[in-house]
């Protein structure tokens, strides 16, 4: 336990003028681990007039703002191998991430949705394969890869070469639900 | 000359009734309405859209007096009435594949064609099936499971059918799926046997007849002692390109994908047997022989494009040979007898190899461009798709001449770890191209086969990424990625006659008889495999890496063209 001894350090360090730290939550509560229940519309429209029901916790905010998560998110998004299909955000088999076409809607918390539930056209579903914190971390490094996070929080380097400027510089662009051109009229995406 | 061994080639009856058009894969047709001298007043005889805007690689197929033609996924078969002006749908067959194979489709939703024989029409479906379809009612005859997509296995290759058997391969080189190629009863689907290019000589059908020509290819379970421990069970040598069959040998010949992943850091050894090619006897696919274009692949370099099968002179002796224009950049000649390779002469700028060792087999790979962890290695040339992929050359009969279409790209490449996940990527490599020595990224090229040398070329703003043809009118037919579809004189290179189309065209041409007699060629338009997939598939510009690296040299591509999916057909008027 080094934090007793850090404590006063920081203190002091804090007293020369304004000091706000980031909390990182390193290891969550076994407790928390279990699936999160957001409750979120794939659709812009519902029947009346109103807007879709959705009902949101705030948790995505805590991961999108947070740096610690992103910089997490970045690494997992690799090892869970996202980039083998949606390269460095610009996609492969599966589409752009950094761009503003969102097929399944684009807040972090349809994206949570999309990831473990998996989507018809190609997107496995990670269900019982990823962590449900980490899958948060991903998402929310996903919303950094179209500018839709903190410019002060998003990564700013990669350990490859270099494919796009990084995430901390990325022009933000809004979510716009659809846009892409479904393969056939058969199968709409 | 070089010609086609008769058995292989046998005379023009007009049709085009497998996309390679013969066994010997030549793609040459006897048909000269069409010539050098009246091919600039060629115009459209009729249209037909495929409803489906993904890359369109397929070959349309002729038989009597129907033309057949299968959609990229979902993989519609329809058939057309020639005889009726217009060419009017006659049915359609829609086998319905998984939605979910798209997920696990490297490199854009293609279809590499039909093949027919015995009144069947017999094609793979991305999902994994290989189906038989009734020529004449369209009704489904038989549809079997060779694949698992949630390994990630796709099935996107043309097959060959040989007598009574249908020869058909698994796609997913990257995706860690261990490669096969099975023969499938023509009569019921069933499998008559299933031969894997990676593991113990067993599962590869290794046994007392196999006699490959070079040291480098002798051993025991070669498939396992090549590779680190396990790591063949995800290490590729998919069999997604061409067949030949040589009826006189009863040899088939499948080339194989490159290793998994492409960090060939994490496979030390030659990594038997992928990226190169075997010689099978076609009744048992007991292996006779196999050579190893590119032993412990470094760039991807799959080995699964089309071998032409000649007899030729050589050097004073006459030689049965395949040849074969290869991703890493040669134009390799093989006694298809033995394996010996005879020559290897290159057709594109290269940087990363010098040479084949004609001793040893070995290609010699240039150490400084070799990847290293943590490393960016440039100015690598050819480049993942290498010289050539998939789009398969033609042999014309009448000029001795192998016709490539090629492309002109040179690459950085950097290897990363990655973790297997089945039914996910498993690449390891993060790749930038960007065009070869002269700014254009594409080349049709004319190759003098008997005295292996370029004859003249023509230069193509974009990759080539259709196939090509050959006639006895003195014409090659191929497409570019911008939309046009051209006519060259075999001889001179010279475009003769040129049409823009409504997408890019990354297909292969066809050409037959009518049922009233005169020349048609057909063409699909439609944009996309990989090179294409920045437009098929809406890629984001920005990122160089989208598309295994391929975005970064077509980032000007979406201003070029669109997504399509037509069929147009030309005659003279």
């Amino acid at each position: 336990m080094r934090a007793p001894y850090l404590a006063p350090l920081l203190i002091v360090l804090c007293g020369a003028g304004p000091c706000q730290r980031e909390e990182r939550e390193v290891r969550p509560d076994p407790a928390a681990v279990a699936e999160t229940d957001e409750r979120v519309a794939l659709s812009t429209i519902t029947a009346g007039p109103a807007a879709p029901v959705v009902e949101t916790s705030g948790k995505g905010r805590d991961y999108e703002t947070n740096a610690y998560h992103l910089s997490q998110g970045k690494t997992l998004y690799k090892w869970f191998n996202c980039n083998g299909c949606h390269a460095n955000g610009g996609g492969d088999s599966g589409p752009p991430l950094m761009d503003d076409k969102w097929i399944y809607g684009g807040s972090i918390e349809n994206i949570v949705a999309a990831i473990r539930e998996g989507r018809p056209n190609g997107m496995p579903s990670f269900r019982g394969r990823i962590p449900d914190p980490q899958i948060w971390e991903i998402a929310a490094y996903v919303r950094s890869m179209s500018g839709n996070v903190p410019a002060a929080a998003a990564p700013s380097r990669s350990d490859s070469l270099h494919a796009r400027p990084a995430e901390n510089r990325q022009t933000p662009s809004p979510p716009v639900p659809g846009g892409s051109t479904p393969p056939s009229g058969l199968m709409p995406e | 000359m070089p010609v086609p061994p008769a058995s292989a080639a046998p005379p023009d009856d007009g049709q085009w009734t497998a996309p390679a058009k013969n066994h010997a894969n030549t793609r040459y047709s006897e048909l000269d309405e069409i010539d050098t001298g009246n091919v600039a007043r060629l115009t459209v005889a009729f249209t037909f859209s495929t409803g489906v805007n993904r890359g369109q690689e397929s070959a349309p197929l002729v038989v009597g007096d129907t033309m057949y033609l299968v959609t990229p996924y979902p993989n519609i078969l329809y058939a057309l009435d020639l005889t009726k002006p217009g060419a009017p749908m006659k049915w359609r067959y829609e086998p319905k594949p998984a939605a979910a194979a798209q997920g696990v489709a490297c490199c854009d939703v293609v279809n590499r064609g039909p093949t027919y024989a015995d009144g069947r029409i017999f094609y793979t479906t991305l999902d994994g099936h290989v189906v038989a379809v009734d020529a004449a009612t369209g009704g489904e005859v038989w549809k079997v499971r060779v694949g698992d997509i949630n390994t990630g296995e796709t099935l996107t290759m043309a097959p060959l059918v040989a007598r009574d058997k249908v020869y058909a391969g698994n796609s997913g080189g990257e995706y860690g799926v261990r490669g096969w190629i099975q023969a499938l009863s023509a009569e019921d689907g069933s499998t008559v046997w299933k031969a894997y290019n990676t593991g113990p000589d067993k599962d590869v059908l290794i046994g007392p007849e196999f006699k490959p020509f070079y040291a480098m290819d002798q051993g025991v379970d070669l498939g396992v002692t090549t590779w680190p421990p396990d790591a063949w069970q995800q290490g590729g040598g998919n069999v997604w390109g061409w067949l030949s069959f040589d009826p006189d040998l009863n040899l088939l010949y499948h080339g194989t994908g490159n290793p998994g992943p492409w960090n060939a850091e994490l496979r030390p050894g030659d990594n038997k047997w992928t990226a190169g090619i075997f010689a099978r006897d076609a009744d048992s696919g007991a292996a006779r022989w196999f050579y190893q274009f590119s032993p412990h692949d470094l760039y991807d370099w799959d080995g699964i494009n089309e071998n032409i099968l000649l007899d030729l002179t050589w050097q004073g002796q006459p030689r049965k040979v395949l040849v074969r224009p290869e991703r890493n950049g040669h134009v390799y000649v093989l006694d298809r007898t033995t394996g010996e390779v005879l020559s290897a002469e290159p057709f594109h700028h290269l940087t990363a190899t010098r040479g084949v060792d004609l001793k040893t087999g070995r290609l010699n790979y240039v150490p400084e461009k070799a990847p290293q962890m943590n490393r960016v290695v440039r100015d690598i040339c050819p480049t993942a798709p290498g010289a050539k992929d998939w789009n398969p050359s033609s042999f014309s009969h009448q000029t001795g001449l192998l016709y490539i279409p090629h492309n002109n790209l040179c690459m950085d490449w950097q290897v990363e770890s990655v973790s297997y996940i089945a039914g996910t990527p498993y690449v390891g490599a993060e790749v930038r191209m960007y065009p070869g020595p002269g700014g254009h990224r594409g080349v049709l090229a004319a190759w003098d086969v008997a005295n292996a040398k370029p004859v003249w070329e023509i230069p193509e703003k974009f990759p080539v990424w259709s196939g090509a043809i050959t006639t006895a009118g003195g014409l090659v037919f191929y497409g570019t990625m911008d939309g046009w579809f051209k006519a060259v004189d075999a001889r001179a290179g010279k475009v003769l006659w040129q049409f823009k189309t409504a997408s890019g065209i990354i297909g292969q041409p066809t050409t037959y008889r009518g049922p009233d007699g005169h020349q048609y060629v057909a063409i699909l338009s439609g944009v996309g495999g990989w090179a294409g997939s920045v437009v098929a598939a809406d890629l984001d510009v920005r990122d160089g890496t989208a598309a295994k690296g391929f975005v970064n040299a077509m980032r000007d591509f979406p201003d070029a063209t669109t997504k399509g999916g037509t069929l147009y057909v030309f005659k003279l008027p």
